[in-house]
């Protein structure tokens, strides 16, 4: 089993992100779970999420305790959180910033998505953990965003952000 | 768990609106309250979109929602509703009078902690406090079932034998807002398991008018309450023969109790809820390293499955018993009610209370409970 944790601020799709990974997962027949974690439910505080994935049906429901990777979508976090808190031997953390963080994998998700004239941070940063983790595949998850997300935003959007953080790791 | 080729991404709380829309109800009395909302927004989009033909009654609270739902499932109406903690808080008083009218209501409860302090996560609290007020009560270990068990629940709740209240819990979060694979039925073959609302006494058949609602003094009183345990004797035989239907449909089986490698252990653990799927995981780690260790998932609380639980255990000399609700001053029910079921056999039987408003249980505290090894408050940290 594989176990993703989200870090981000309520309101900034990390739910979202989690959700999407895991449709993704489950057209690919993996066996998934996504779920988040608040505190007092408002706009802006930490929150957290998360994406378990496995070859074999799921059917724990404690609480993510040793992440694979950890993805941080507000880097003004990194200050507050410990992101690395029981990260795996080896575990990977990408972090939405510009040039290095802290020595964590830097996603300029930020610019990205200006670049394309959207705010789907999120989505940048789910096609780049996509990508440095090997799956699922881009076209997974841009089939399982359409399916999950494109009755209220327009799919080439969409795909088109998860391609651009996808593209950005898989480039180096 | 649902094959994941076929199944869809849903939170605990989609599944049951995606059961209720394929139920169709007549009417649905709501209003909101955490971790329950999601599964009535998401119900009443379905509504809006003309996917249902339910009238949705927005009432001012939930003591009024269970009011109206009373007075609407005797009506002759199919009639659900959907709560959560401080909600069903404020139901109960009217359970009780739904069970003793005889309202075959059918409700989704998203189990969380009551106040103070004030919690929004998931325990088991709301549905003790609703435990003998006569309604049935099932506790899902996942989405999946949270589904399966809403489809279920109106065959059990109308039928004849039984006519009840019906409430079927998830955990709060853990399954209500945790997306999971769930297979949905075809909308036609629930309907068609369904069936069409029928009691044997509506109030709206006019050709046939009668009183609902009655008095009753110490001459009738008591007979009238008992109905209702003869009621809940008879609805443990209608929960197995609805999952063994269920089971034709689905190709899963959603017994009372699920006995989880208990065949030939020596000790055996009791709970509930979301729960059973984590010490299913460490069932399996134990039995690999040579423990003969199984699992007992209760699903209906209400009816408790006496019978089924004192077989299940004969082999066993240990049986740990989890409440995720604590009885101040008193012992667990759970575990209360599991030492007098097993009392006379050779079981030692030891209780544990976790969990609380959300409290995580690990992988690792389970095995201590499994060891002998875990406090009687699994979890709580000292107050040093």
């Amino acid at each position: 089993m594989k176990e993703i944790r989200w870090h981000a601020r309520a309101g900034q799709g990390a739910k979202t992100a989690s959700q999407l990974y895991a449709a993704a997962l489950l057209q690919a027949g993996k066996s998934v779970q996504a779920f988040p974690e608040y505190g007092p439910e408002r706009r802006g505080a930490p929150m957290r999420a998360y994406t378990r994935f496995d070859e074999r049906p799921i059917r724990r429901h404690d609480a993510v305790a040793m992440p694979d990777a950890v993805v941080v979508l507000e880097p003004s976090l990194l200050r507050d959180v410990d992101v690395e808190d029981g990260l795996r031997e080896g575990g990977l953390v990408l972090v939405n910033a510009e040039g290095s963080a802290n020595g964590y994998l830097a996603v300029p998700a930020e610019r990205l998505a200006a670049g394309l004239g959207s705010r789907f941070v999120n989505l940048v940063m789910v096609g780049a953990l996509a990508a440095a983790l090997g799956e699922p595949s881009l076209e997974e998850l841009q089939s399982a965003a359409a399916a999950l997300l494109g009755a209220k935003v327009d799919p080439h959007a969409l795909a088109a952000a998860l391609a651009a953080g996808w593209e950005h790791v898989w480039r180096g | 768990m649902a094959s994941v080729r076929t199944a869809r991404l849903l939170t605990g709380s989609e599944a049951v609106a995606n059961a209720m829309r394929q139920i169709d109800p007549d009417v649905v009395p709501i209003y909101p309250i955490t971790p329950q909302t999601p599964i009535i927004e998401r119900f009443t989009r379905f509504v809006a979109d003309g996917e249902t033909s339910t009238e949705i009654v927005n009432v001012e609270s939930e003591h009024s929602a269970m009011s109206a739902a009373v007075g609407s499932a005797l009506a002759g109406a199919r009639t659900m509703t959907a709560t959560s903690s401080q909600g069903l808080a404020l139901m109960v008083e009217v359970i009780y009078i739904a069970a003793g009218m005889r309202a075959p209501i059918v409700m989704a409860v998203g189990n969380r902690a009551l106040s103070a302090p004030i919690n929004i996560h998931g325990d088991h609290s709301d549905g003790y406090l609703a435990r003998d007020s006569g309604a049935i009560q099932l506790f899902a270990e996942n989405a999946q079932e949270a589904y399966d068990l809403m489809v279920m629940a109106p065959r059990i709740a109308e039928h004849p034998d039984v006519l009840l209240p019906v409430l079927v819990g998830q955990d709060g979060f853990t399954i209500t807002h945790s997306a999971e694979p769930v297979e949905l039925l075809p909308d036609e073959a629930v309907r068609a398991f369904v069936g069409e609302y029928r009691i044997p006494a509506p109030l709206l058949d006019l050709s046939a008018p009668r009183s609902q609602g009655m008095f009753a003094m110490p001459d009738y009183y008591f007979e009238l309450r008992h109905q209702i345990a003869a009621a809940m004797e008879r609805a443990r035989e209608v929960i197995e023969e609805v999952a063994a239907e269920y089971e034709e449909l689905s190709g899963r089986r959603l017994s009372a109790l699920e006995e989880y490698r208990l065949e030939d252990a020596e000790r055996a653990l009791v709970c509930m809820g979301s729960t059973a799927g984590t010490v299913k995981d460490v069932v399996d780690e134990l039995r690999a390293e040579g423990e003969r260790v199984g699992l007992l998932e209760v699903r209906s609380f209400r009816p408790l499955p006496i019978e089924r639980i004192r077989a299940a255990c004969s082999g066993c000399s240990e049986v740990a018993v989890l409440d995720r609700a604590d009885t101040p001053g008193g012992v667990g029910a759970l575990h209360a009610e599991c030492a007098a079921i097993l009392c006379g056999s050779r079981a030692r039987v030891r209780g544990h209370v976790y969990g609380l408003g959300g409290r995580d249980l690990s992988p690792a505290e389970i095995r201590a409970v499994f060891a002998g090894a875990a406090p009687r408050y699994v979890g709580l940290r000292s107050a040093s």
